[in-house]
């Protein structure tokens, strides 16, 4: 990956609340001390700033993830894997009726440099736009520090499984105590009896534990790799940060409690479903939705992806179906 | 200031089980409930002969398949990696180091041996509710489970691999 350190940041002066104004392209990003604002030749609009910074949080930890990463209705980036839509309106039927939709391509170290410099800049001292509500401090008021540790941690992805040797370690309480609300989370490793010679053969670790012990939410990170199989579990609590728009079939498998997704159609955002998931259910996500989650209590959900680069294509031009099977 | 944990609730994680679980569900507002091929793997499980290789999941070439375990499987092995994920129950897994591969490298999902494997004892494994386990490519592996039990595994569609999709689904 290219160094993004290299790459031109278009930031101004602090602002009277200390924060710099970013620009890229005709986009323009400014924060005061409850809000963020996005401005493009033809419109503005105006996010709580704490809900902009975990979105910008997401799409910067996950390289702008598959598809489309929806701020909220208005503004959200598309991954071209090489380049990036910024846009403003473009999934949202009523600016792009009134003509006032904007989009902007840009190469990927250009736009990942500028999120990392606004994120950095505009997260305050004590403020984890990973955490759950309840586990951080918020992010109002004037610029106060930084919290350059939690928007930079590294996310785990594992080569072959989490365990393995020389492969992504398990947690232990050194380095990730218990969540609060997985106390009741059995800690107990599988019992692995390996004959000399094997012990990178046989393998295996507790992943309820390992998800337990996670300090961030909404962020899938990679434990098991079959080819483009990808095992990407995470825990979730409170609200899914941003409105996540498919280019390929996802699937969810929930390990445990219980979550909510409303689902929209990707281009128009018109609901089409709400589903319901329990412990043990599976559920598709089609690859022309967006959805959003609700987690009451933090939950573990496992997050399966295919992580094939032919995928979206063969999707856009129709070879492949946007549903994941015929019923 | 205290973060979090401060306050009236105690939590309960809800794991669900073959005996118990419950399941949600699509709630069709303009769509087709099966787009979103829903179902519940305790209750694939639950449902499922020992050791069938029920695919709840597949993208592609991939699958996610349920096993209910229940006494001793056969003997297998493939020529990628697999992953068991052991959603309930406990499971034992006894690995082989083949004397040499048994399936071509492009061959996906995993085949039955047929028989007891040439080669050495690479290990075992006792794996619980929640315990993930690699079945390392070209080894062989057999799985054990007093009582019944659910695996969630990891791999690709195989000559194996059984779909029932509209008898697993929610379709209205």
């Amino acid at each position: 990956m290219t160094d993004t350190a290299m790459t031109e940041v278009l930031a101004g002066e602090p602002n009277h609340h200390g924060y710099r104004t970013f620009q890229l392209g005709e986009f323009a990003f400014e924060r005061d001390e409850y809000f963020a604002y996005v401005r493009w030749p033809t419109g503005t609009h105006t996010m709580s700033v704490d809900a902009f910074l975990r979105a910008a949080q997401r799409d910067v930890a996950w390289n702008f993830f598959y598809g489309t990463v929806n701020f909220d209705n208005v503004v959200g980036t598309v991954n071209h894997y090489g380049n990036v839509d910024l846009f403003a309106g473009s999934f949202n039927e009523a600016y792009r009726k009134a003509e006032l939709d904007h989009l902007e391509n840009f190469p990927h170290e250009q736009i990942l440099g500028t999120f990392r410099s606004m994120l950095d800049d505009w997260t305050n001292e004590g403020f984890d736009p990973f955490a759950a509500p309840e586990e951080t401090r918020t992010a109002w008021g004037d610029k106060s520090g930084n919290n350059t540790e939690a928007i930079t941690r590294r996310r785990v992805t594992a080569s072959r499984m989490v365990g393995v040797p020389g492969d992504e370690p398990i947690r232990t309480d050194e380095t990730h105590p218990v969540n609060r609300m997985f106390a009741d989370v059995d800690q107990s490793q599988p019992e692995i009896y390996a004959e000399p010679g094997f012990e990178d053969q046989v393998c295996a670790f507790n992943l309820f534990g390992y998800l337990s012990r996670s300090d961030v939410t909404w962020n899938p990170s990679i434990v098991s790799v079959c080819k483009d199989s990808l095992y990407c579990p995470t825990t979730e609590e409170y609200i899914l940060p941003i409105i996540h728009g498919n280019d390929r079939v996802e699937w969810f498998v929930q390990l445990s409690d219980q979550i909510e997704w409303e689902v929209a159609d990707k281009v128009t955002g018109k609901l089409r479903a709400r589903v319901t998931m329990k412990a043990g259910d599976v559920a598709a996500m089609p690859a022309d939705i967006r959805h959003q989650g609700y987690s009451p209590k933090r939950s573990m959900l496992l997050v399966w992806e295919n992580g094939s680069a032919e995928l979206p294509e063969l999707i856009a031009t129709g070879k492949a179906p946007t549903y994941p099977v015929d019923i | 200031m205290e973060l979090g944990g401060v306050g009236l609730s105690t939590y309960v994680t809800k794991f669900g089980s073959l005996l118990d679980y419950e399941k949600g569900g699509v709630e069709a507002i303009d769509d087709d409930p099966r787009h979103y091929a829903f179902s519940n793997l305790f209750e694939v499980a639950a449902g499922s002969k020992p050791w069938e290789k029920v695919v709840v999941g597949k993208n592609q070439q991939y699958v996610l398949e349920v096993i209910r375990a229940d006494g001793t499987s056969e003997w297998r092995t493939c020529a990628h990696d697999e992953f068991a994920l052991v959603m309930d129950g406990v499971v034992e897994i006894d690995l082989v180091a083949l004397d040499e591969a048994i399936v071509p490298s492009d061959k996906a999902g995993s085949v039955a041996l047929g028989g007891e494997p040439a080669g050495r004892p690479a290990g075992r494994i006792v794996a619980r509710r929640g315990h993930m386990a690699l079945l390392p490519a070209n080894a062989a592996y057999r799985l054990r489970a007093d009582e019944p039990a659910c695996i969630l595994l990891q791999t690709i569609f195989g000559e194996d691999t059984v779909e029932r999709w509209s008898e697993i689904c929610q379709t209205v």
